[in-house]
């Protein structure tokens, strides 16, 4: 299967044995590297019918559902790991959907494109909505409606009192550890309450 | 694909959850496909309310005898007779070939009638048991049902671990509600409160109380079909226009009662009690403390769910029960809610989405 640095860092995070919730969990491919590399338990949420087709033909445990719903069916800290990998960003009630991942998990691992990226501000400096590799969208079709730069989500988590225990920011494939908020394009948290 | 009738005699006696013991009985029931040489291809399919042994394909000398659930069921299909060894099985007091109110009682050498015991989704389960056992199978790859087909596949998991490798359970719930048991009640009423009905004595006067069962069929129906689906194929369509009487004048009447009569010519009036029963009695959280989680704590196959949007019967948020139970307890499940128009019907129609996911689940079901 094609390996993801981000699933890489993910994997890096996660211990083995573990359970995982993967939300929004698309074809499953995530879950599929997580119980190769970790043997985790995992289950994957997703809505879209393809999706989950896909997930099915790949093996992987899924449940139908809206994320924005709410995960009803799971119980409190009934996961070691919940996962919204690249999906904040079209999340409408964004509080409440980290709120409900910290309920059902013990930790959080949270990834979303950098809207700080230095190519989406010069876009914007031009007069235009940033269009890149991260964000492929035009304004007009786009899923995403809370962009977030890593300065605006660390200034999230400490407002809502959640602890940061570990924090990547990656340009393209690459670790970006000097300026991530103006030269990185994927940010991953780790958080716990 | 020719499917034959076949029947199985059982002399051993089976304890019922009643308390009462059939003494011997007779299973009647179809196989499609081979069976494999590690006799580990076979899934069993558990039918629904009215259904019977044969799920798949046609009768050698009836081409228009077609199985319940042949678009499902069959070479190449979503369950892939070329993979798979599938079995269908009329359960205990249908009236379709297994031994049900309509059979000779041995010890009084006439027909059960009334006599004939309450049976229980765990008492078909038990007697399905003994059917693989017959047939030499030790464990299944799969059981799968839809309704109260959903509830025996779920209960194979729960009471025989070991022995099913997947549950496929469609539309189904972990109990019926209270308006599920009150359809059912009014469905009895009708059929009891019949002249015709003679206690469950029918057939020793004769008669059968085609009424009441007409009756119980279209309330049964209304509870099938959603009610967008029922507003697009009838409205308030009327056969000749108003003539102030009361003969069948909307469309919708002159369906029931065609449904509902069409249904009293074929089946048994004890039988339609006792399966009714079967469904309310259909708990397995009860002996938990209404605990389903606990109930399904013992399961170990990987679990299929699906339900359908517009079933109002058995609906999604009731398949969720199960799902949650199931996540509760790490147990391997997939959900999903199909987007159909139908109602409960829908499981037993031709959808993309919903044939696709049974396709794909099967495919990861090595036998």
């Amino acid at each position: 299967m094609i390996t993801r640095k981000d699933f890489e860092a993910i994997s890096n995070w996660v211990e083995p044995g573990t359970s995982v919730l993967d939300l929004g969990c698309g074809d499953g491919s995530l879950l599929v590297n997580l119980h190769e590399t970790r043997n985790i338990i995992g289950y994957g949420i997703e809505n879209d019918d393809a999706g989950l087709l896909q997930c099915v033909a790949n093996g992987v445990n899924v449940i139908q559902s809206n994320l924005e719903s709410g995960l009803k069916e799971i119980g409190d800290g009934a996961f070691d790991y919940v996962i919204l990998s690249q999906t904040l960003q079209a999340m409408k009630r964004t509080e409440a959907v980290i709120d409900e991942m910290l309920r059902v998990g013990r930790e959080a691992i949270v990834t979303f494109p950098n809207f700080g990226y230095w190519k989406h501000r010069w876009q914007i400096f031009n007069g235009r909505m940033p269009v890149s590799d991260n964000l492929p969208y035009q304004w007009y079709d786009t899923p995403n409606v809370h962009m977030c730069t890593v300065a605006d989500f660390d200034a999230f988590c400490a407002r809502k009192k959640l602890r940061v225990l570990s924090r990547l920011v990656m340009n393209h494939d690459r670790e970006q550890p000097v300026l991530p908020n103006l030269l990185g394009t994927l940010a991953l948290y780790r958080l716990a309450k | 694909m020719i499917a034959t009738p076949q029947s199985a005699h059982f002399v051993e006696p089976l304890p019922l959850a009643s308390g009462a013991t059939l003494r011997a009985y007779d299973l009647a029931y179809e196989t499609y496909g081979t069976l494999n040489a590690d006799k580990s291809n076979a899934i069993l399919i558990c039918h629904a309310l009215n259904a019977s042994h044969h799920v798949a394909g046609v009768y050698d000398h009836e081409p228009e005898n077609i199985g319940w659930w042949d678009n499902m069921i069959g070479p190449g299909k979503p369950v892939d007779t070329d993979r798979f060894f599938v079995i269908g099985v009329n359960n205990l007091g249908s009236c379709f070939g297994s031994t049900g109110p309509m059979s000779i009682d041995p010890d009084s050498g006439k027909a059960y009638g009334a006599n004939f015991p309450m049976v229980t989704v765990e008492d078909w389960v038990d007697s399905q048991l003994r059917l693989i056992e017959k047939l030499g199978i030790r464990n299944l790859a799969a059981a799968m049902g839809g309704s109260l087909g959903g509830m025996q596949a779920m209960c194979w998991a729960y009471r025989y671990p070991s022995r099913v490798g997947a549950a496929l359970v469609i539309a189904a719930a972990p109990n019926l509600s209270a308006q599920n048991i009150a359809f059912n009640e009014v469905a009895r009423q009708a059929i009891m409160t019949d002249p015709a009905f003679h206690g469950g004595a029918y057939f020793e006067n004769d008669v059968k109380p085609k009424d009441g069962l007409t009756v119980a069929r279209m309330i049964g129906h209304i509870t099938y079909i959603s009610d967008d689906q029922m507003e697009e194929k009838f409205g308030r369509h009327l056969r000749e226009g108003l003539k102030f009487s009361f003969a069948p004048e909307f469309q919708i009447e002159s369906y029931l009662r065609y449904q509902g009569e069409k249904f009293s010519e074929y089946y048994d009036a004890n039988t339609y009690l006792r399966v009714t029963k079967a469904l309310d009695y259909f708990d397995p959280a009860l002996a938990f403390g209404g605990d389903l989680a606990r109930a399904l704590a013992p399961a170990t196959a990987k679990f299929l769910v699906i339900s359908f949007t517009t079933d109002w019967r058995f609906s999604p948020a009731r398949s969720r029960e199960i799902v949650k139970a199931l996540l509760h307890e790490k147990k391997q499940v997939t959900y999903a809610e199909i987007n159909a128009p139908h109602g409960h019907d829908a499981f037993l129609l031709d959808d993309p989405q919903y044939h696709g996911v049974v396709r794909a689940f099967l495919s990861r079901v090595t036998p």
